[in-house]
């Protein structure tokens, strides 16, 4: 021992050391005891609580969303469709020389060095693992050309989508609708679960009145993942369930001679199957190309769309609120028979113009020196003012109100596609309230020949002539037929249709009256009887868009296009069995006999070919 | 003494034999060999099945045996006799580490040497106590005041340019490894309850000239959920793979959360956490035990040594060897803040391994040595 320093002890050292090796043990058991009471602590009191964190943190929920349902027309056409889109994508982590690849591809398909620079923003963007689009909407060339080299491109994939489209364009666009890439807004209103892996949904139309039964049921899949969310394998699979199939009574036969009929025109046309209520034609043109929408249309585009004139965008036969002009007075002319106020034969003397007494201001028929004398089959067919003005002032706006509002004149049809509005049937109550002022007698006069301020939509028109049709009970149009999916439904209408409770003998002398005018001596609409076999009852309107000053006369030729009289024709086929009900209306057409009435004719005659072939039958 | 019997033996007492002419401490040796064949298992799932992995550990740890056998053939005289040269060296690298860190950014801990980088840091875990044992050999025991004024003097001086790197970790070694040579030496327990007084009262002081990085480390500490996605993340994570391995474990290569790479440091540091939740609490209990009687066998090591400087040096190694296991479990288990210190044998990677093993050969050196002395 060394003891340079000092004296030292080696006994009294040995046991201070002993000792203090014993104390030293007992810290350490002392302590790793503490460190067992913790693990204890985590390990069973904390088990359930850390398996739960460590299953949230591994499992991730992959959303595999739904196909969207096909719409069908009347004899199984596709509508809407869904076509499968080729995306070329890279899996950055998967190429070696990206550089070099991303050449090699620009060569081999043309690929705008823009497309490049854009793929290159995304893939830093990305993870290494994420397939990055270099190129959108490939074409069957394309993806024939990439196919061949594929085995040299490692990490480069063609992918397969579902996009929409909609392979009659504009001809239906209003009905159908289309689906564009979700809003904001609209995200805030859909259920989260069923809208994760799906950036589409219904903008307007059936696509978005029937969104819920077309968009299907989303699955998902739960893979396990790691921190960096790169996906290790899938644990399980819940199957997404496609949407339902939609089949409408719409027939693209029929829309097309409707729309092809208008072609000169902007305007609606409105066809309904009078023993289903179920729309057979349902046409507004101008349409557009609704496919543009649903990969994104460019902002020029979509602009163009809603600053032109002729307005594209807007459903005319939904939301169109047009005057009906003459075509109201069947319905008016049955209202006086109903409430009695004039019998079907009593006539009335029209002298070109209608006074009221103590009135020099003159309310002038369309026919200058006037019908003579007429009684209501001849002021149907002739389409007599005067003797609508005097109609209308024996009954009075209440009673006339009351009646028109049964045909569901100023309300919704309740057919089934958003945005329908209310049209508007004028009151004393509704002019008090929205225009503050009391109703004048000459406001009466005026809506005695459907003009003033009553305004009805060409689905209002159809629906009100289908109902007419009909013996009076109340037609609700709508569009879907079947509903094919998870859980059938078929169309399940009014069980029993609302009757209006009108006299069978009163609504047979409108319908006469009606068939007149197609079949009758001096019919407005006497060019359509030519070559037909069974009758047509209908009725001509010519709504005004501008009022012509008193003594001035009214002149066709020499006015603004945009300033002539909008031409309507309401008819309903045929009159022995009806069957089909039709609005139409041509914006600035002029008289409805010779614009509008041919086009529902040219339906009627095409709907009446198709159910003698039997083509409805799917 | 050639008898049958001793034939029939002849074998397991030829590698018995050797392993004693090595200066190989069997009972020791064993128990190494065991944690040490247990960090294979733990980090063949730690570190992804990559067998890469384990050819390094493999490597890593036979030079370390070598190293430990080398070092267990020095007689602990001679090593007494070195151990000023040895510190004096250290410090004078750690004061060329301190510098080059002025000019380079950041932690600066290597030394490169072109072929060859290592840490000078770890060498003071050895190099403290042992100056310190030196210096305490040398006077009368229990220590007066002068002594370990001067004691802690000297184990201030690496511990500081250890902090100053800053590796929080290691400097703790250091201090507790040279604080456990104070302890073993007979250090009044008056004076210990002092010093905790006034370590206290200092904690505010060290706040102050803490880095960032070291501050957030323990306010993380305290609350780890504040910030779950940064500094909070390692113990949070760490936390849910120990308690999903609940009583049984997951089973081995079950332990998803380090497959999956939400553990960070898996394979190094935070690897208890993989051991935690593959094998459960009885395979920590295990495990546990497993380091006990390595502790357990060191400490009869330096109980049976008769000279002052082998007994402080003795202990201070076995019990700096718990406090490895202590801190590293501990920050693993959320009841230490991270300070960076490994699991002794076990962790993937690092000099440590290397530096306890030779702490281990010096144990060896100190029994084998010691035991020879008498005959």
């Amino acid at each position: 021992m060394d003891t340079r320093f000092g004296y030292k002890d080696p006994l009294l050292e040995g046991r201070i050391f002993l000792s203090r090796v014993v104390a030293a043990f007992v810290l350490i058991i002392l302590l790793m005891l503490g460190l067992v009471v913790r693990l204890i602590y985590l390990q069973i009191v904390g088990h359930e609580h850390y398996a739960t964190l460590s299953k949230d943190n591994r499992i991730k929920i992959a959303p595999l969303p739904p196909t969207r349902g096909i719409i069908y027309d009347r004899q199984g056409r596709m509508l809407a469709q869904n076509l499968p889109t080729y995306t070329l994508e890279l899996i950055p982590e998967r190429i070696e020389h990206i550089d070099q690849t991303l050449k090699d591809l620009q060569q081999l398909l043309n690929i705008s060095d823009e497309k490049i620079e854009l793929f290159n923003k995304q893939r830093k963007r990305n993870k290494a693992f994420t397939p990055t689009p270099l190129l959108q909407n490939l074409t069957e060339d394309e993806v024939a050309k990439f196919s061949v080299v594929r085995p040299y491109f490692p990490g480069v994939d063609v992918y397969v989508r579902l996009e929409r489209h909609y392979p009659y364009g504009e001809l239906a666009s209003h009905v159908v609708g289309y689906v564009a890439r979700i809003s904001e807004q609209e995200l805030k209103n859909l259920p989260v679960d069923e809208y994760r892996g799906t950036d589409h949904v219904g903008k307007i139309g059936i696509e978005k009145t029937y969104e819920a039964e077309l968009h299907g049921t989303a699955g998902y899949e739960e893979i396990e993942t790691n921190a960096q969310a790169r996906a290790i394998h899938t644990v399980s699979t819940t199957d997404p369930i496609a949407g339902a199939n939609i089949y409408l009574s719409l027939d693209v036969d029929l829309q097309k001679v409707a729309y092809e009929g208008l072609r000169d025109y902007n305007g609606a046309a409105v066809a309904i199957d009078i023993k289903t209520g179920g729309v057979l034609v349902f046409a507004s043109r101008p349409g557009f190309d609704p496919n543009p929408f649903v990969s994104g249309i460019s902002a020029k585009e979509y602009k163009a769309l809603q600053d032109s004139d002729d307005q594209p965008l807007y459903n005319r036969a939904l939301r169109g609120q047009y005057p009906p002009g003459s075509t109201a007075k069947p319905f008016l002319g049955l209202a006086a028979l109903e409430y009695g106020v004039t019998d079907f034969n009593h006539p009335l003397f029209c002298p070109g113009y209608y006074r009221l007494p103590n009135s020099e201001h003159k309310y002038r028929d369309w026919k200058k020196w006037g019908h003579g004398s007429v009684d209501m089959n001849e002021a149907i067919m002739q389409s007599c003012d005067v003797y609508f003005y005097d109609l209308a002032m024996a009954m009075g706006i209440d009673k006339m109100h009351d009646f028109m509002d049964k045909f569901g004149f100023g309300r919704k049809t309740g057919i089934d596609l958003v945005g329908e509005v209310d049209g508007l049937l004028p009151s004393r109550e509704w002019k008090k309230r929205f225009r503050k002022h009391a109703w004048f007698p000459g406001e009466t006069i005026i809506t005695g020949i459907g003009q003033g301020y009553m305004q009805a939509t060409p689905v209002q028109l159809a629906k009100a002539t289908a109902t007419l049709a009909n013996n009076g009970r109340e037609i609700t149009p709508h569009l879907v037929e079947k509903v094919v999916g998870k859980d059938s439904t078929d169309y399940i209408g009014d069980q029993e249709p609302k009757t209006l409770g009108l006299n069978k003998q009163n609504i047979e002398n409108i319908i006469t009256a009606m068939t007149n005018v197609v079949h009758g001596p001096r019919g407005t609409a006497g060019s359509l009887a030519k070559g037909i076999h069974y009758h047509i009852a209908g009725k001509t309107g010519t709504a005004q868009v501008f009022s012509v000053k008193q003594e001035e006369k009214y002149n066709e030729d020499a006015i603004d296009f945009k300033m002539r009289d909008h031409a309507l024709f309401v008819a309903l086929a045929p009159v022995e069995d009806p069957q089909i009900a039709v609005a139409v209306i041509a914006e600035h057409g002029g008289h409805g006999g010779t614009v509008a009435a041919p086009i529902a004719g040219d339906i009627i005659e095409a709907y009446l070919k198709l159910q003698k072939s039997g083509h409805h039958e799917r | 003494m050639k008898d049958s019997r001793a034939e029939a033996f002849d074998s397991p007492s030829l590698l018995g034999n050797l392993l004693r002419r090595l200066h190989v401490d069997i009972p020791l040796f064993l128990g190494l060999l065991m944690i040490g064949g247990l960090s294979f298992v733990i980090l063949y799932s730690a570190g992804g099945q990559d067998m890469q992995v384990l050819v390094r550990h493999a490597s890593r740890m036979g030079f370390a045996i070598a190293l430990m056998i080398m070092l267990a053939h020095i007689n602990p005289k001679q090593l007494q006799t070195l151990s000023p040269l040895f510190f004096a060296g250290c410090v004078l690298l750690l004061i060329a580490v301190a510098v080059m860190g002025q000019i380079g950014k950041g932690a600066q801990r290597w030394l490169d040497l072109g072929v060859f980088r290592f840490q000078p840091s770890e060498f003071t875990k050895l190099s403290a106590p042992m100056m310190v044992a030196w210096y305490l050999a040398e006077q009368s025991l229990p220590p007066k005041a002068k002594h370990v004024g001067i004691a802690g003097a000297l184990l201030l001086v690496p511990v500081l340019l250890i902090a100053k790197q800053p590796d929080l970790g290691t400097a703790i070694l250091v201090a507790s490894s040279g604080a456990a040579v104070l302890f073993f030496a007979g250090l009044s327990w008056w004076f210990m309850a002092g010093c905790g007084v006034i370590g206290v009262a200092l904690l505010p002081v060290l706040w102050h000239f803490m880095h960032d990085y070291q501050k957030k480390r323990v306010l993380t500490f305290i609350n780890p959920e504040a910030d779950p996605m940064g500094a909070g993340y390692h113990i949070i994570q760490s936390k849910i793979a120990i308690g999903s391995g609940g009583i049984n474990g997951r089973g081995w290569l079950g332990s998803s959360q380090a497959e999956l790479d939400f553990l960070p440091e898996s394979s190094t540091d935070f690897i208890f956490a993989v051991f935690a939740e593959e094998f459960g609490l009885f395979g920590c209990v295990s495990l546990l035990v497993l380091y006990l009687l390595v502790i357990m066998r060191c400490f009869y090591i330096a109980v049976q040594a008769h000279d002052t400087f082998n007994r402080l040096l003795a202990g201070s190694l076995s019990f700096t060897f718990f406090v490895y296991v202590f801190v590293n479990i501990g920050m693993v288990i959320g009841v230490l803040p991270v300070v960076g210190v490994p699991l002794p044998l076990v962790s993937y990677g690092g000099t440590s391994m290397v530096t306890l093993m030779a702490g281990f050969g010096i144990l060896m050196s100190i029994h084998t040595h010691g035991k020879k002395h008498p005959v």
